[in-house]
């Protein structure tokens, strides 16, 4: 759609993807405590963005898709939050 | 399927036998089928109600066993559930209408629409079959119970998989035929009420089913795989799949009510000759209520052993939802206020709602208020206030729904006279079953028990002969519905909307030209009402 | 005569697809039905994440209730066949993109080049998984032995039912190339059948460090 060579744009996004997957796959080894996870799903947060962006077309939709895409996230973090509070505030006897 | 083009022909004349209604894809006709569908599980579920109310003419064993009492209220509540009420106005009357409102010829995708359908009835058959070893967990599956039962849960939890998926559809279908298809002229703004309900409906649908989905999914992986997320043997939290299982039927409970008041914002302003009162604020308030309705389903958990800290968080947004609702209220009772109110079937049906859902609505804040729960939580008080807005809310709704638009669907007219009788005794029975049930809860009578100590009798009698009741206002109703008494004209109630705006019945494709709309649909009693 | 169109399609599942993949004539205009296509498709991939939303919550409630069980747990996957299985869907993801921008071009030699090779990666998916599956279960570990592979066999379990869908979608989407039902006016079904791939891709993106790095 955009860009002078769209196949091009392509192999670069592709190319990324898999840097990014090595990263995932390097930083895995180390050991940084409590954050293993946040850095996990931060890596992997961003190579889903590429996805959805350029192999998606999100960058080309309208505002209704976006919000059709994110809403679904925002709806899982809810899921995870009350239930979560729920379940590491009870007082167990 | 519909080759042919003819704008001569209506709907109905459109195809005759079986194969030409169960492989069409028109929108119309698909509404009627969804509205058979539905009338035929009702009546099945309110069989089973029945059975179960005269169950309780007398403490102890009456006429079924205990183990049949618990098959015939899980029968009543899933059927009810999943196979009446979440498709039900906004499946029917939403496919016939949308269209027909927003100037298009069709939904946007009418074979999906098709096969949604069919969805639906293998649904309703996996669903029904599992009464060859009927389920008794009620209709809420909660684990561990439903992890040990030696009864079909996995067919029913399966047979409601399927239905998500004709719910999921649907709604998508609805959503972006919304979106796609508004005639010209017909911004947002000036899209009927119904309309905007449905939309809301439809973004529940999409939104809130999927995560019943994997929940059910996982159930059935419990039994069948052993998984254990919900086993606490296993480690697992049984109270997590009510999380996840009301993080649907909460939600849904709005599936099934806003469609209905879509219906009530439709039929008030017609029978009051006033332009509606507030629109900006129901249409929004509906999207609110779809948006908050994520936000509370813990308030059915209070005494699962939820933590304290989440109970609160929970009684306190709760307290939020009714707001939006309460906006809907106060407008529609501004709508009729020095309204010339005429009191067809219709109205005294959306009349009845407003009165019944209010107080409906108005227990479920007792019920979300955490220290009254806690005396309140799973006993008739529930059953009552749960029934309040679903059949004086929804049911009292669809049947709005089908007298107003009766003469639309079918090309005729129904005796009024009649139907009213009808009204009044099925609103007369309705209270007589349910708000004795609000007195019953108080006193403690815990639901879905099967004997009773005796100083309960009296009340639970007289549910039991408000049943009777009820079961002879609906004959009445199907019986007056049965026998219309000659053709309707295009538009009998001189309404302003879209769909009254075309012959009785519609034509098959609708509109022989796309229509430009240029004013609101609401202009009762003003100049453009008497231009028009 | 309609009943036999029916059995007909029953023999063939993709006359049964919905019409989102089929093309037919419509009472709307191209412009709107190709709008219209990906608009219910993103809805349809909402409800998709919310599907694995459930199993994400799961994933986070359980990893946080039992820690050590979740270390030990990824610990004994194998991560090698993990990233090769991660290298196999981002690629097949980038064919299918290129696939999309083939057909605008009308390249449909391109378009079922780039198909074929995606069906050949999910098939190669599959098979690593099957052996992964098999490995754990010569060992004794099932869905049931603890909740680390209860998440882990119930969330592969149902993305690969995902994989499977995809691929029967763009399998019929590759036989109808052959057929010559697509081009550069008429290419919906690629676009959205590509955007379901991609959301099998996304979701495996997610699944790789959640279950056998962290």
């Amino acid at each position: 759609m955009a860009g002078s060579n769209p196949y091009k744009t392509y192999l670069n996004i592709f190319i990324l993807l898999m840097f990014l997957t090595f990263v995932t796959v390097a930083v895995a080894q180390f050991d940084f405590g409590a954050l293993n996870v946040p850095i996990a799903l931060l890596v992997a947060s961003i190579k889903a963005g590429v996805v959805a962006l350029h192999f998606m077309h999100l960058k080309y939709e309208d505002s209704m898709t976006w919000v059709f895409a994110l809403y679904p996230i925002f709806l899982m973090f809810l899921l995870i939050g009350f239930s979560a509070t729920d379940i590491f505030t009870r007082v167990t006897n | 399927m519909t080759d042919h083009h003819d704008f001569d022909k209506n709907y109905l004349e459109n195809g005759k036998g079986f194969k030409s209604w169960f492989f069409s894809v028109d929108h119309k006709r698909l509404g009627v089928m969804y509205l058979w569908a539905i009338g035929v599980f009702f009546v099945l579920a309110a069989i089973a109600s029945f059975l179960i109310r005269f169950e309780h003419l007398s403490p102890g064993q009456t006429i079924v066993s205990a183990q049949t009492y618990n098959v015939l209220f899980t029968l009543h509540g899933a059927v009810m559930v999943f196979l009446f009420i979440v498709p039900g106005v906004a499946a029917s009357f939403g496919n016939f209408l949308i269209p027909l409102m927003i100037g298009a010829r069709d939904v946007i995708f009418p074979k999906l629409n098709l096969y949604s359908f069919w969805v639906y009835c293998a649904g309703s058959i996996i669903l029904l079959g599992s009464l060859l070893a009927p389920v008794d967990t009620g209709w809420t599956f909660y684990t561990p119970y439903s992890i040990d039962t030696g009864t079909n849960v996995i067919m029913v939890t399966f047979g409601v998989f399927v239905l998500g998926f004709s719910s999921i559809l649907t709604g998508i279908n609805f959503i972006v035929t919304m979106h796609k298809l508004r005639a010209p002229g017909l911004t947002w703004d000036r899209l009927p009420l119904f309309c905007w309900a449905a939309y809301a409906t439809s973004l529940l649908q999409v939104l809130a089913t999927p995560v019943v989905g994997i929940t059910l999914l996982l159930l059935i992986g419990e039994r069948y795989f052993g998984l254990g997320f919900f086993d606490p043997a296993k480690g697992g939290d049984p109270v997590l799949f009510q999380h996840f299982f009301w993080f649907y039927s909460h939600p849904a409970v709005y599936i099934m009510i806003l469609p209905a008041m879509g219906i009530i914002s439709e039929v008030l302003p017609v029978f009051s000759r006033k332009p509606i009162f507030g629109y900006k604020a129901i249409a929004y308030s509906s999207l609110a209520i779809a948006l908050i309705s994520f936000l509370v389903w813990g308030h059915h958990m209070f005494t699962s052993g939820q933590s304290k800290l989440i109970n609160i968080i929970f009684s306190v947004i709760t307290f939020a939802v009714a707001v939006p609702t309460a906006i809907k209220v106060f407008n529609w009772l501004w709508t009729m206020y020095k309204g010339s109110i005429e009191l067809s079937t219709a109205m005294l049906y959306s009349l009845a709602f407003i009165f019944l859902f209010t107080i409906g609505g108005l227990t479920g804040l007792f019920l979300g208020a955490l220290a009254a729960d806690v005396h309140l939580h799973d006993t008739y008080f529930v059953v009552a206030h749960m029934h309040y807005v679903m059949i004086g809310g929804t049911v009292f709704g669809l049947f709005s729904a089908i007298h107003f638009w009766y003469p639309k669907m079918w090309g005729k007219m129904f005796d009024e006279f009649k139907a009213k009788i009808a009204f009044v005794l099925i609103f007369i029975g309705f209270n007589v079953v349910f708000f004795p049930q609000f007195i019953l809860g108080t006193q403690g009578m815990p639901r879905r028990y099967f004997n009773y100590s005796p100083e309960f009798a009296f009340l639970h009698q007289l549910s039991t002969y408000g049943t009777w009741i009820l079961g002879v206002g609906f004959i009445l109703m199907l019986y007056v519905l049965c026998r219309p008494t000659g053709p309707a004209s295009a538009n009998p109630y001189n309404s302003l909307s879209l769909e009254w705006q075309m012959p009785s019945p519609p034509p098959t494709l609708n509109f022989k030209e796309i229509p430009t709309v240029n004013d609101s649909t609401y202009a009762y009693g003003t100049k453009i009402e008497q231009e028009a | 005569m309609q009943l036999m169109k029916f059995i007909k399609s029953l023999a063939y599942p993709s006359e049964m697809l919905p019409p989102i993949i089929e093309e037919e004539e419509s009472h709307f205009d191209p412009e709107t039905v190709h709008s219209s296509a990906k608009m219910g498709m993103w809805l349809f991939l909402a409800t998709e994440l919310l599907l694995f939303g459930g199993l994400f919550a799961a994933y986070a409630i359980f990893r946080a209730k039992y820690p050590v069980m979740f270390l030990e747990g990824s610990d004994s996957l194998d991560v090698v066949l993990g990233s090769v299985n991660t290298v196999i869907l981002i690629f097949s993801s980038w064919t299918v993109a290129i696939a999309v921008q083939a057909i605008q071009e009308n390249k449909i030699k391109l378009v079922q080049v780039m198909i074929w090779i995606t069906l050949i990666c999910a098939t190669i998916f599959a098979i690593n998984k099957y052996f992964e599956y098999t490995y754990k279960f010569s060992k004794g570990i099932g869905p049931g032995t603890d909740i680390f592979y209860s998440i882990y066999f119930a969330s592969t379990g149902v993305h690969m039912l995902h994989v499977f869908i995809g691929m029967i979608v763009l399998g019929i989407i590759l036989k109808k190339t052959y057929q010559g039902r697509y081009s550069k006016d008429n290419f919906t079904a690629i676009e959205i059948g590509g955007l379901y791939w991609h959301l099998v891709d996304l979701v495996w993106i997610y699944l790789f460090p959640l279950l056998y790095l962290a």
